[in-house]
C-alpha cells in the first residue's frame, strides 16, 4: 500500500468506525440503530427537498472548512473561524438591508464583500497578536470567539432597535432564487454553493500556482528556513490568517444571504466553526478534501434533523457520531500502524 | 445604596460566580503543567454540570441533606473518567492536543444532551430540590465589614474552591510530586532520563484537570443554574482556561484571575441594580475577561509563558 492509498484509508476507516460505534450508542440506549440510519439517510436523500436542504447545510461548512485548512497549511491552527464566521455574518446582513437603491449585481457582492472584510479583520487580529506579540493564535482566536459573539450581540441589538433580529435583508442582496426553491419543493438552497466551490479553487489557486502560497506554505513549514531566505514570517503569518478568516466570513455571509437572510442575537455559537475543523481535518487541509468533508459533515448534520421524527431518536447521536470521527481521524497514527503492519504481513506471505 | 452596600452585595456574588471557574482553572493547571493542553474543558464541565442534576434529581431520596456533595462526587468521578477522551489520544497515540480536545467539547455537549433526551424525553431536566445551604462562618462572621462582605451566607462550594487552589499550590510547589509534574510539562526528556514516567505523570496531570473540571460543572449547575439544558455551560471552560493563562500557570495567580472574571460575570448579571455600573454597556463586562487575556498574553502585563513542552506529544527517543 502507498503513502497515498494509506492517507485516504485513514479517514474512510474512522468514518466506517465512527458510524459502528454510533450505532452501538443507539443499540446501548435502547434505540433501533437501522431505523436510525434508513432515517439519517432519509433526512440526506430522502427527497429533492431535503437533498436542496443538505446542499444548502453543505455551503457553510465548505467555507468554514476552507479557513482552517487554508490556516492548517500555513502551519497556523485558527480556531477562529467561529467568531470570524459570526462577524461576517452580521457583517453581510447589515449591508443586505441598510444599503439601498443598488442593483443585485452591485448590492449581492458588496455584501459579500462585507461579510469577507468582517472575517478577514477579525482574524487579521490574530495575526498581528502572534506576529507582533508572539500570543499562540489558539487562545487568541479562542478569546476572539467570545469577543465576536458579545460585540455581534451588542450590535444586533442596536441594528434591531432593541429587538432580537434585524430586519430582512433587501432582495438585491439576496443569494436565494426561486428557480433552485422551485425544483427542491421550496427548500432554502441558495446559490450559495457556487461562491463556496469557487472559493475552494481560490483556495487551490493562491497555495499551489503563485509565489505568495509558496512563501505561506514556507512560513509554516520551517519558519526560520523562510526567514533565512529572504521572507518576511511576520507578514506571512499576518496574511494567512487573513486569508482564512475571509473564508470564514464569506461562510457567515451564506447565512446571512442565503438561508436566513438577517442577522439575529445568539445565545451560543453556531457550531459551524467547530465543525469545520472536522470537515479540514477529514479533508487532509486539500481544497478538494474539504468538498468531501464538507459534504459528509454537512449532510450528517441536517439527515440528523429526520432522526427525531421518524425514528425518536435525539439528534444529539450524530454530533457523537462526527466527535467520535474527529478523535479517530487525529489519532490516525494507530490506524496508520496498523494498516503498516497488515500490509508487511500480506507482503511477507 | 452606600459604596459598602455595593460591597456587600457584589463581593459574594463574584465569589459565588467564581467557585467553578476556580475549579477548572485550577484542573487546567494541573494538565498544562504536565505537557497537556486541555482545550476540552468546557466539555468536560458540561458533562459534570449533568451528572450532578441528574444525580441529585436520583438520589435525593437515598443521601437527603449530603445529596448535593454526593453529586459533587459523582462529577469528579466522572470527570475524571471523561477526560480519558483526551487523555489517551493525546498522551498513548500521539494525536493532536488542540483537534482532540476540541472533539472532546462536542462530545461532552453531544453526549449529555442526548442523554437527558434520553432520560426525561426533553430538552432539559427538572430543577433539583435538594440544593447547597448557604451558612455563616461562626465567629468570621460577625466581623465588622470584612463579616458580612467574606463569612455571611456563604457557600460551601465557595470555600471548597479555594481551599482546593491553596492546596494546588501546595502540591505542585511544594511535594516532588509537583516537581515531577512541573517537569515532565517542560522538558520530557530530561524527566524520562532521570526515571520518572512521562505518560504516567500526564494520564495524572488530565485526569486531575478532569477531575476538577467535573466538579466545577457541577458546582455551576448546583449552585447558579439548579437545572441542565443546553445553556447551562456556556463558555465558562474557556473562561477557565483565560483564568489559567492570565493567573500565568500558577495556582494562586490563576485562583486570583478567576475570582476577577467571577466579579465581571457577577457585575454583567446584577450590574443593573448598582449605581455607575449600570451606565457601563453590559457588552463590556461581558468581553472583558477575554479582553484582559489577550492583553496579558501580549505581554503588557508582564510576559506570561506556557509551560515550555505544552501542547507537544512526547515521543520517546525522539529528539
Amino acid at each position: 500500500m502507498s503513502n497515498r492509498v494509506i492517507n485516504i484509508l485513514v479517514p474512510v476507516i474512522s468514518v466506517i468506525i465512527g458510524l459502528i460505534v454510533g450505532a452501538i450508542v443507539m443499540a446501548v440506549s435502547g434505540y433501533n440503530a437501522v431505523d436510525g440510519y434508513i432515517a439519517l439517510w432519509n433526512g440526506i436523500f430522502g427527497d429533492s427537498y431535503t437533498i436542496g436542504e443538505t446542499i444548502r447545510q453543505i455551503t457553510p461548512y465548505i467555507l468554514a472548512g476552507l479557513a482552517v485548512a487554508f490556516a492548517f497549511r500555513t502551519g497556523l491552527f485558527n480556531i477562529g473561524v467561529e467568531g470570524q464566521l459570526i462577524m461576517g455574518w452580521a457583517a453581510a446582513a447589515y449591508v443586505g438591508y441598510a444599503v439601498e437603491g443598488l442593483p443585485k449585481f452591485i448590492h449581492l457582492p458588496l455584501a459579500l464583500i462585507a461579510a469577507a472584510l468582517a472575517g478577514a479583520f477579525w482574524a487579521f487580529i490574530a495575526g498581528v497578536l502572534k506576529a507582533r506579540f508572539n500570543v499562540h493564535e489558539v487562545i487568541a482566536t479562542i478569546m476572539l470567539n467570545y469577543i465576536a459573539l458579545h460585540v455581534s450581540n451588542a450590535l444586533i441589538k442596536v441594528w434591531a432597535d432593541g429587538g432580537d433580529k434585524t430586519q430582512r435583508i433587501l432582495e438585491t442582496a439576496s443569494l436565494r432564487s426561486p428557480f433552485l426553491e422551485s425544483i427542491t419543493q421550496y427548500s432554502r438552497l441558495h446559490w450559495g454553493i457556487i461562491v463556496a466551490l469557487l472559493m475552494v479553487v481560490v483556495m487551490w489557486f493562491i497555495l499551489d500556482k503563485t509565489t505568495r502560497g509558496y512563501e505561506l506554505k514556507a512560513v509554516g513549514f520551517n519558519h526560520h528556513a523562510a526567514e533565512y531566505s529572504g521572507m518576511s514570517v511576520r507578514r506571512n503569518i499576518i496574511l494567512a490568517m487573513t486569508i482564512s478568516g475571509m473564508f470564514a466570513g464569506l461562510g457567515g455571509a451564506m447565512e446571512a444571504l442565503g438561508t436566513f437572510e438577517y442577522v439575529g442575537i445568539k445565545g451560543g455559537f453556531t457550531g459551524i466553526g467547530f465543525d469545520g475543523i472536522a470537515v479540514a481535518l477529514l479533508g487532509a487541509n486539500t481544497p478538494l478534501g474539504v468538498i468531501f468533508g464538507a459534504t459528509l459533515f454537512g449532510s450528517l448534520q441536517n439527515g440528523a434533523l429526520n432522526m427525531p421524527n421518524e425514528a425518536g431518536i435525539p439528534t444529539e447521536i450524530v454530533s457523537i457520531i462526527i466527535a467520535l470521527i474527529i478523535f479517530f481521524v487525529a489519532s490516525g497514527y494507530v490506524i496508520r500502524v496498523l494498516l503498516e503492519k497488515f500490509n508487511s504481513k500480506k507482503e511477507g506471505k | 445604596m452606600s459604596f459598602l452596600d455595593v460591597l456587600y452585595f457584589i463581593i459574594p456574588s463574584a465569589i459565588f460566580y467564581a467557585a467553578p471557574l476556580i475549579l477548572a482553572a485550577i484542573g487546567a493547571v494541573f494538565s498544562e503543567r504536565s505537557g497537556v493542553v486541555n482545550i476540552g474543558v468546557e466539555g468536560i464541565m458540561v458533562i459534570g454540570a449533568f451528572v450532578g442534576i441528574v444525580f441529585n434529581l436520583f438520589t435525593v431520596d437515598v443521601f437527603g441533606d449530603f445529596t448535593p456533595w454526593a453529586s459533587l462526587l459523582a462529577a469528579l468521578v466522572v470527570g475524571a473518567v471523561f477526560s480519558l477522551f483526551l487523555a489517551i489520544p493525546a498522551i498513548s497515540l500521539r494525536a493532536d492536543q488542540t483537534v482532540t480536545g476540541v472533539a472532546l467539547n462536542l462530545l461532552g455537549a453531544a453526549v449529555a444532551l442526548f442523554s437527558v433526551k434520553l432520560i426525561f424525553d426533553k430538552g432539559q431536566t427538572e430543577f433539583i430540590t435538594e440544593r447547597f445551604a448557604r451558612f455563616d462562618i461562626p465567629g468570621l462572621a460577625s466581623i465588622p465589614v470584612l463579616g458580612p462582605m467574606f463569612f455571611h451566607n456563604v457557600y460551601g462550594t465557595s470555600i471548597l474552591a479555594i481551599v482546593v487552589a491553596i492546596v494546588a499550590w501546595f502540591v505542585i510547589y511544594k511535594t516532588p510530586f509537583g516537581l515531577r509534574l512541573r517537569a515532565v510539562g517542560e522538558h520530557p526528556m530530561a524527566a524520562d532520563t532521570m526515571g520518572i514516567n512521562v505518560a504516567r505523570m500526564r494520564y495524572i496531570g488530565v485526569m486531575i484537570s478532569g477531575a476538577l473540571a467535573g466538579v466545577g460543572g457541577a458546582v455551576y449547575s448546583l449552585t447558579i443554574t439548579n437545572n441542565f439544558s443546553h445553556a447551562t455551560i456556556s463558555g465558562q471552560g474557556f473562561m477557565a482556561i483565560a483564568a489559567m493563562i492570565f493567573g500565568k500557570w500558577h495556582p494562586l495567580g490563576t485562583m486570583g484571575a478567576a475570582l476577577f472574571f467571577g466579579l465581571a460575570q457577577a457585575l454583567s448579571i446584577v450590574g443593573g441594580s448598582i449605581p455607575y455600573v449600570q451606565d457601563i454597556p453590559n457588552v463590556f463586562l461581558l468581553i472583558l475577561p477575554y479582553v484582559l487575556t489577550i492583553i496579558a498574553l501580549a505581554g503588557f502585563i508582564g510576559k506570561a509563558n506556557a509551560p515550555k513542552a505544552s501542547g507537544i506529544p512526547y515521543i520517546k527517543g525522539q529528539r
